[in-house]
């Protein structure tokens, strides 16, 4: 147990919610990013993966909707203590993609418009964990919380969710993407309170 | 926006640390500094955050990121905490808090939204409510180390008697080569929000590349970056610190 701050109560404790350590429940949806939001037109927006051996696979706007849609509900963790829980999203999971992507990579930098990256290990983006998501509760996913479209990989910190998201590279070896590199840690599990490198 | 925020990633653990309540400055009627004992820090950047844990009797335990208000200084650090109304962490830290009182953090956390004294761009700072804290402690950084480096701060507050630091901003203008504030109020009588104007006026041209810091409410942050960018500024020289809930 931490040191007592004495007379602190903290708000009234119900049992009912269990979140991960050192978060705390809100109803807002607040925003964390580096600087300012990209604007990003649909006609020119597309999402590339490229293989550790190069090859690019893409999707234009258009091509991304005619992906069979997923409707997750999910619980979302920020690092900065914020989490929120039941949010229901549209999007195409990430399996859809690597359908047609041959690859031997166990590593991803996903890549963002504006220049953020964030590094994750591959496995965690397949098997119906992660999405590119367009919608969120039932509206056109707005700017600042990533739209068009983001990635959402609600089981790591939402940071790996990387906003305005336009690529995913494929890599041998791990890469620390942006947070990461400002000493986050390069996986990001909330459960195991992962927040800082050597966490 | 570069990759490699930080060169040297951080290594080891961020180990929670035992602060103490030194002594407590009033800011305004609902903001207070907490100037806190931390043996064996580390020192930190301008910009960057602790994460404070508060622990109730029955073990209960919640986290809230602050940000630094003063230059690095042996173990002294300061936070300027904003009373929110019926929060669960910020009218503790403002009205419970007492001297000798412990409270854990770690830290120094944040390897963007950080000014260094070496930096040798113009700098404009923009502050909206309680996101003065951190462009303090730039303005703080820069004097204690005899920086040139020319900086403009436009501060947006409610109203005049919202205004952190004021009696120091009027020092720091008075006696600090190179530096200028501007207050945008909101609820003054005449009072707006921040605005193009306000911006083209009160910062640099885009041509000075500055580098800009802004930090405030999330709405407050959206409408000045997106302002920053469209007068020209390369959205990389822009970094952004969003504090508070979003109405979006
Ligand atoms: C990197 C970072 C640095 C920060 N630095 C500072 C700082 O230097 N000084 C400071 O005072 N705060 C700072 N904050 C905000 C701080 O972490 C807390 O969010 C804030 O003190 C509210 O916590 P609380 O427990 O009192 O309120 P909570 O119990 O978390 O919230 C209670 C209610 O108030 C609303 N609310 C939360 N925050 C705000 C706000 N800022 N304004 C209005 N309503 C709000 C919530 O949506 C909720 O409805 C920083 C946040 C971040 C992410």
């Amino acid at each position: 147990m931490g040191i007592v701050s004495p007379g602190f109560q903290g708000k009234p404790r119900s049992a009912a919610v269990t979140l991960p350590p050192g978060q705390y429940l809100t109803e807002d949806f607040p925003v964390l990013s580096a600087g300012p939001t990209p604007r990003i037109q649909l006609d020119q927006w597309e999402f590339v993966i490229t293989t550790e051996a190069g090859v690019k696979h893409r999707w234009s706007w258009a091509e991304l909707l005619e992906l069979p849609s997923e409707t997750p509900t999910v619980d979302l963790h920020c690092v900065t203590k914020w989490s929120k829980l039941g949010t229901t999203w549209r999007g195409v999971a990430l399996d859809s993609l690597f359908e047609q992507v041959d690859t031997a990579a166990d590593f991803a930098l996903a890549h963002s418009y504006g220049g953020y990256t964030t590094n994750l290990p591959l496995e965690d983006l397949l098997d119906g964990q992660a999405w590119l998501v367009y919608e969120y509760e039932g509206e056109e996913l707005g700017a600042e919380h990533g739209g068009p479209v983001r990635l959402l990989v609600p089981h790591l910190y939402l940071w790996k969710s990387a906003k305005w998201v336009n690529g995913i590279q494929l890599l041998v070896q791990d890469e620390p993407g942006f947070w990461e590199s400002a000493g986050y840690h390069d996986y990001g599990d909330p459960w195991r309170e992962q927040r800082y490198q050597g966490d | 926006m570069a990759r490699a925020a930080v060169p040297g990633r951080l290594t080891g653990r961020l180990a929670w640390r035992t602060a103490r309540l030194v002594e407590a400055r009033e800011e305004t009627p609902t903001a207070r500094t907490l100037v806190l004992d931390v043996s064996g820090w580390p020192g930190h950047l301008p910009g960057q955050h602790v994460d404070v844990r508060l622990t109730a009797e029955d073990g209960y335990s919640t986290q809230r990121s602050y940000s630094i208000a003063s230059a690095a200084q042996g173990d002294r650090i300061e936070l300027t905490v904003q009373r929110v109304p019926a929060g669960e962490v910020s009218p503790y830290l403002v009205e419970g808090l007492s001297p000798g009182y412990p409270v854990e953090l770690r830290g120094p956390v944040g390897g963007w939204f950080v000014w260094r004294t070496t930096d040798t761009a113009p700098v404009l700072l923009v502050a909206g409510g309680s996101g003065i804290v951190p462009l303090m402690a730039m303005v703080r950084a820069r004097r204690a180390a005899g920086s040139r480096v020319p900086f403009r701060l436009i501060y947006s507050a409610r109203t005049k008697n919202d205004v952190f630091y004021a009696e120091e901003l009027r020092k720091r203008v008075r006696d600090d080569a190179g530096l200028d504030v501007a207050y945008v109020f909101t609820r003054e009588e005449h009072g707006r929000r921040i605005n193009v104007n306000d911006i083209s006026t009160a910062g640099w041209p885009a041509d000075f590349q500055p580098d800009c810091f802004v930090c405030g409410p999330t709405g407050f942050v959206e409408t000045v970056a997106d302002i920053l960018v469209a007068l020209g500024n390369e959205p990389r020289r822009v970094k952004t610190e969003r504090f508070g809930p979003t109405g979006a």
